[in-house]
């Protein structure tokens, strides 16, 4: 015990000492909330429309209005022919493009339905998606309008269903409150997986280690000197970034501190000891990092911080059952925005326990003092 | 019991021979030195004795213990100052002292006498970091440090690379003081004038051991003429010794020449060659470089 508590007091003044510490533990947590969670939105505003209209009649005029004096839409311009919305959309300074054809409300008049075009940006494919969703609302509610003007009817009178829909666990959608756990989730993982992977191999490239193996500190002994701070420092990451995503933010915490943090400090365990696993497998700090950094990439984008696990392909989400992220991804957001407790995220909790024991256990296997 | 037995070790990284067949051993309270040139398996020698390594073949104890089965009795009594500077660099002089002396589970005073005098001379620096000090004021630490829980064998490797000539001679003086404590140490260097310093040497080749004796022992048993040749140009006279037919060995020592003439010329052949050349030459005795180029 005593061996255990002089390492860690050398670990933690060593950690102190160094210049770089104190600003990672602190200044990143901090960018990485305000600049992500700021620029990483899935809000649509200001879509660039440029409106091809060969019509030039009432209808036409009424239906620009209509995305004129939407707040979504911005028109950027528009034209008489199909060139300058088709020279529009290749220079990139329109997003969609919507052709009304001559003859738009003589149709629409004599023939009782007409043809609009819509062209959209498709690079990405996401924003299409909710480019062309926001496009069809509005002239869904044009055709309501056009139905209702010309049969003459009050509004109240024509028979329709109403939806009306509410979400739950984010009602006002607000994207904020999906991406701060997701981030905190990141900023955890990597503080807790470089910092242990870092420091072991840089007491092999110091050299330092070569003098620890001739003593008689034991294996145990010397890991859990080596993970117990880096353990710390990642839990009180953790409380840092929810306080600062509370100030910043005011993300919703609905579930119990204590059921996430408890969570986290088994989720912290996996990731350390994969830290462990790389450190004493490399031998220089840039193979760590080449390789820490190929696991973080895969793990971060698998995790379903911008995609919805859902929405991925079979395989993935099978895949995902072995990403560590994935897990405390999950139940970082349902602990904080849906307030689960220990009985609804007890299959999560008992899989990332075995995972630890796993990691743990190999990772201290693959720690030898001699070769 | 001897502190040090090898038996028979070899080591093999895959493909090359590190080690083959070492076998020595070393008597308690006996400076032993491990002499030869960088890549002979000096270091991996240590390794092997310090428990860091696994032979391929052969067994070794160390103060009787194995050092397979053993290791942990080992790494409990044995001090090892690795090659590298290898203590924290961020820890100041006093914290590293005090992290090694605690891991071993004794403190700074308890073994205070034992250090006393070397660590005296770095004393007044006890609160800069140990990554600031100057190379003999690291190499004083590092002993320090591989002395504080008062080991019965000491493993130096290579302690004097890098370190001034003043600093070297008061490093071999307080080696001397250890041996007089009853320390067995074994150290390593390819400095071939520091053979003199040790009570017995091994020269050490390519993972061979060439000879095993105490200095004199090895300089006596050198068995040619030597002579110091005094050239005004030690290039241009080195060519022409090489070349010469009468010449066994010529190598640069100092500002001299150490040439080995064959065995068959007499001294009047000798001397009507170097006469011939200008050279001016006397007869010099070997030292232990000589012997061990004549081995190689």
């Amino acid at each position: 015990m005593r061996t255990i508590l002089i390492l860690l007091r050398k670990e933690f003044i060593m950690i102190f000492r160094d210049r770089t510490m104190l600003p990672i533990i602190f200044v990143m947590p901090l960018l990485q909330l305000l600049i992500l969670v700021n620029a990483a939105t899935f809000d649509m505003k200001n879509i660039k429309m440029f409106i091809i209209d060969k019509d030039h009649s009432a209808t036409s005029l009424r239906l620009q209005n209509k995305f004129s004096g939407s707040p979504f839409f911005r028109i950027e311009d528009q034209s008489m022919n199909v060139e300058g919305g088709h020279n529009s959309l290749l220079k990139g300074n329109a997003d969609v493009v919507l052709h009304l054809e001559n003859g738009f409300e003589h149709d629409l008049m004599t023939e009782k339905q007409t043809k609009a075009q819509l062209l959209v940006n498709g690079i990405n494919s996401r924003t299409a998606g909710l480019i062309n969703a926001y496009t069809s609302n509005v002239i869904a509610d044009f055709n309501k309008n056009v139905i209702i003007d010309n049969l003459h009817l009050k509004g109240d009178q024509m028979l329709q269903v109403n939806i009306s829909s509410s979400f739950w666990f984010n009602p006002s959608l607000n994207y904020k409150n999906y991406m701060v756990p997701g981030i905190l989730v990141i900023l955890v993982t990597i503080i807790g997986m470089f910092l242990t992977a870092l420091n072991i191999v840089r007491e092999k490239e110091l050299g330092t280690i070569e003098q620890i193996n001739v003593t008689p500190i034991k294996k145990h002994q010397f890991v859990i000197g080596k993970l117990f701070p880096f353990w710390l420092i990642a839990l009180f990451e953790l409380a840092f970034g929810l306080t600062l995503g509370k100030l910043m933010f005011d993300i919703p915490i609905e579930g119990s501190l204590l059921v996430l943090f408890s969570f986290a400090a088994i989720y912290l365990l996996v990731i350390l000891a994969l830290g462990l696993f790389i450190s004493v497998s490399a031998k220089t700090q840039q193979q760590v990092m080449f390789v820490t950094f190929f696991f973080m990439l895969v793990f971060i984008l698998m995790s379903g911080l911008f995609t919805p696990e859902n929405s991925m392909p079979i395989w993935a989400q099978r895949a995902n059952a072995i990403n560590p992220l994935a897990y405390f991804m999950r139940v970082n957001r349902m602990v904080l925005l849906k307030g689960s407790g220990f009985a609804d995220i007890a299959n999560e909790f008992i899989s990332i326990s075995v995972f630890a024991l796993v990691s743990l256990s190999l990772a201290i296997w693959r720690y030898r003092k001699t070769k | 019991m001897k502190p040090v037995i090898a038996e028979n070790i070899s080591k093999h990284f895959k493909s090359t021979a590190a080690l083959q067949h070492i076998s020595f051993e070393v008597d308690k309270a006996e400076i032993f030195g491990l002499i030869g040139p960088d890549g002979a398996g000096k270091t991996t020698l240590f390794r092997i004795l310090n428990t860091l390594l696994i032979p391929t073949e052969g067994t070794a104890s160390v103060l009787g213990q194995d050092t397979i089965r053993d290791y942990k009795y080992i790494r409990h009594h044995v001090g090892y100052m690795p090659g590298r500077f290898s203590l924290y660099e961020d820890l100041s002089v006093e914290e590293n002292l005090n992290f090694y002396a605690t891991i071993f589970q004794t403190s700074i005073e308890e073994n205070y006498s034992l250090i006393e005098k070397i660590y005296k001379q770095i004393e007044a620096f006890k609160d800069r970091k140990a990554g600031n000090l100057s190379g003999g004021m690291k190499q004083k630490l590092a002993l320090s440090c591989a002395l504080i829980h008062k080991p019965k064998l000491l493993f130096l490797d290579e302690p004097t690379t890098g370190v001034d000539a003043v600093s070297r001679k008061e490093f071999w003086s307080m080696l001397k003081d250890l041996k007089q404590h009853g320390i067995t140490i074994l150290v390593s260097t390819p400095y071939m004038d520091e053979a003199e310093q040790c009570d017995r040497v091994a020269l050490m080749q390519s993972g061979h051991i060439m000879d095993i004796d105490k200095p004199a022992g090895i300089v006596s048993k050198f068995n040619h003429r030597l002579f110091a040749v005094y050239p005004e140009n030690i290039y241009e006279a080195l060519q022409l010794l090489k070349t010469s037919p009468i010449t066994h060995t010529a190598q640069i020592f100092g500002q001299s020449i150490h040439w080995v003439p064959k065995e068959n010329f007499s001294e009047a052949e000798i001397l009507n060659f170097m006469h011939s050349n200008n050279l001016n030459y006397k007869v010099d005795s070997p030292n232990i470089e000589d012997c061990f180029m004549e081995m190689m």
